[in-house]
């Protein structure tokens, strides 16, 4: 039968695949539909006992995949832990196939053995196969893994399970020994058998669960691999983009403090307050403080002194206040002419209280410009709309402070100290 | 102690070389920067022999953060003062530093005219409070004593903090100087630094939930 497919050597397909992508392969090689080359995999697997079981997965792991260069088996050479933990899963599963293979001879012979090889190749394949490849046989062994890493409910569940399925092993071990008349006649080959195995878990217990603890070790290790590279990209992302930026504006003093003092504020807001740097999503009264310092900053170039006592959530009078904040900050840096302005918010049982500062040229309230005045104004009505009041302390020469102060109506905030603590003492990993 | 009338006697406890070769430049005018150290044990060590007037003290050092250093040389030499330095304003690190007896805490990112200031200060044995450590200690003597706090040995002497002390601790948080403290709530910059080492004995001492819990983020009791 010269009737050549796709005339490209054989390779699995891994885009077209329900487990290695093998059948899919041979079927694309030979130019047959995958389907009807996975019913006959199927059926002569039903027939051969087993043995096409690890025939698949040995062609799983030596055939290259369409779109790699090597064959999963070519890596796993290299591979001498997944080798040991190979060899060692290997050989747990023959005492077990040793044990079972006395009380039920026939079955286990012919479809037991064959799987060791399977075991071996899969658990190569798993510990070498790109990404992707490895969900398939993630799916297979998910069951085995919910045991060990499950938490909580699942693992409580898992040992009902065992519990369930160790009940249920005896049982069935206890009626295949009364079945047989005579004890002996079983007795004596059980035995050997449990005789041999005990000395095979004496022999290599202390390997096996050296492989276990390595195991977990490699997990942990990738564990924190995995954050280390998400820090390393969060820090090129920020840190390494913005000192790029300072060295190639060195000339230009204004522009570097104002690129630092961004990069402060965003490195800050994460390591302390746990919030990816560049992700700002004002929830609480805190949070829309903060988001007033990085406008003002970034816009007029000005450093904000934030200092928030205490916080609470966000609702529509809180909302104004920080509307009102935004606004005398704003002013403060459009109009002073100070080089630093304080923005101080303290949230207390009964009162919200926002104070913005500046050292700068200050004004005599009584004969403001008009459109200063107009300002002032909107923070004024602004805030006896809401129930609030606005102060507006200042003289020329003598700085500017503004006073913004609403009474809390919502309910009973949660005890002060408590709530206060957890807002500022969270996320500091340690 | 020397008074206000020569400079200062400085130690520098940094680990990064850079911040203190910088320091030093920039406080030659102002104070006499008579030793340096960047670890725990070195700097025990050469505290030990200068015994200076103040040590400018990072809160992260390596091999057991600035803390370490103070609670060895305190129980030798009780007299050596120590303003705490750092670029972290995590409330944990500023709290534990200052309850292990540093008599004050600035940012990194302060003017050398403030820092130089604020080592006089110390060196005189005031508290210094940068903005950032008004506002954790406002915080952590919020208003009413949590449940946690109030049962067992509430000392209201102790666990809670005056009216004119949190004027005054706002006042600092707001950015105001001691002077303009004075000014704005009528009375002396004397009486305002009285009530800023109050504040700092307060917190050494109380036994407050909330700062005890930060200690005890440090490992500190």
């Amino acid at each position: 039968m010269r009737h050549r497919g796709d005339g490209q050597p054989l390779r699995r397909d891994p885009q077209d695949r329900l487990l290695g992508g093998v059948a899919a392969g041979i079927a694309a090689w030979r130019g047959f539909s995958p389907t009807s080359v996975r019913i006959v995999l199927t059926v002569i697997a039903l027939f051969t006992g087993g043995w096409a079981i690890p025939l698949y997965c040995a062609a799983w792991l030596l055939i290259p995949a369409r779109d790699a260069e090597t064959s999963i088996g070519a890596r796993a050479r290299h591979d001498s832990a997944g080798i040991t933990l190979a060899v060692g899963l290997g050989s747990l599963l023959c005492v077990i196939l040793l044990l079972a293979g006395v009380l039920n001879n026939n079955v286990v012979a012919t479809y037991g053995w064959p799987q060791v090889v399977s075991l071996l190749c899969l658990t190569l394949i798993w510990r070498n196969a790109p990404d992707s490849e490895q969900e398939a046989i993630r799916h297979l062994v998910e069951p085995l893994e919910s045991l060990s890493t499950g938490g909580g409910q699942t693992r409580r569940l898992s040992v009902i399970r065992l519990v369930v399925a160790a009940l249920l092993l005896a049982g069935g071990l206890g009626w295949l020994v009364e079945s047989h008349e005579k004890l002996s006649y079983l007795a004596a080959p059980l035995g050997g058998v449990v005789l041999v195995a005990g000395g095979l878990v004496l022999l290599l217990g202390p390997w096996w669960l050296r492989i276990a603890r390595d195991l977990m070790v490699e997990r942990q290790a990738r564990a924190r691999a995995e954050e280390r590279a998400d820090m390393a990209a969060s820090l090129h992302d920020s840190v390494l983009q913005t000192l790029a930026l300072i060295q190639r504006r060195a000339d230009d003093p204004q522009q570097v403090v104002q690129l630092a003092r961004a990069q402060e504020r965003d490195l800050r807001s994460w390591l302390f307050e746990g919030r990816a740097p560049g992700e700002f999503d004002a929830t609480s009264f805190g949070d829309g403080i903060r988001q007033i310092q990085r406008d003002v900053e970034a816009r007029h170039g000005i450093p904000v002194e934030v200092v928030t006592v205490g916080d609470c959530p966000l609702d529509d009078d809180i909302g104004a206040l920080l509307a009102a904040a935004r606004e005398a900050t704003v002013n403060a840096a459009k109009w002073s002419g100070a080089s630093v302005i304080s923005l101080y918010a303290e949230v207390e049982p009964d009162t919200v209280e926002v104070a913005v500062r500046d050292r700068g040229k200050g004004f005599d309230p009584d004969a403001v410009p008009g459109d200063r005045k107009g300002l002032a104004e909107s923070i004024h009505r602004r805030m006896s709309r809401h129930g609030g009041s606005a102060a507006v302390n200042s003289a020329p020469g003598e700085g500017t402070k503004v006073t913004l102060r609403l009474p809390r109506t919502d309910t009973p905030a949660p005890g002060p100290a408590d709530g206060t603590g957890e807002v500022q003492g969270k996320g500091r990993r340690r | 102690m020397t008074g206000s009338s020569s400079a200062p006697r400085v130690v520098l406890v940094d680990d990064h070389g850079l911040f203190r070769s910088g320091v030093r430049a920039e406080l030659g005018r102002h104070v006499e920067v008579i030793g340096e150290a960047e670890d725990v044990g070195p700097a025990i060590d050469i505290i030990g022999q200068l015994l200076p007037d103040v040590v400018l003290l990072d809160v992260h050092l390596p091999g057991g953060g600035g803390q370490a250093v103070i609670a060895a040389v305190k129980q030798e030499h009780p007299d050596v003062r120590f303003l705490a330095l750092s670029a972290s304003d995590a409330p944990e690190d500023v709290i534990a530093v200052i309850r292990a007896g540093a008599r004050g805490y600035v940012t990194k990112t302060i003017s050398t005219e403030d820092l130089a200031d604020a080592i006089r200060r110390v060196a005189d044995g005031d508290a210094v409070f940068s903005h950032r450590l008004a506002g954790f200690v406002l915080d952590a003597f919020a208003a009413a004593p949590s449940p946690a706090d109030v049962k067992p040995s509430f000392d209201p002497e102790l666990d809670q903090l005056t009216s004119r002390e949190r004027e005054v601790l706002r006042l600092i948080a707001q950015g105001y100087t001691y002077k303009e403290i004075a000014r704005e709530l009528y009375i002396s910059v004397k009486t305002v630094e009285t009530h800023v080492s109050s504040v700092l004995r307060k917190l050494q001492l109380s036994s407050r939930h909330q700062l005890t819990r930060w200690a005890a983020e440090r490992r500190l009791t």
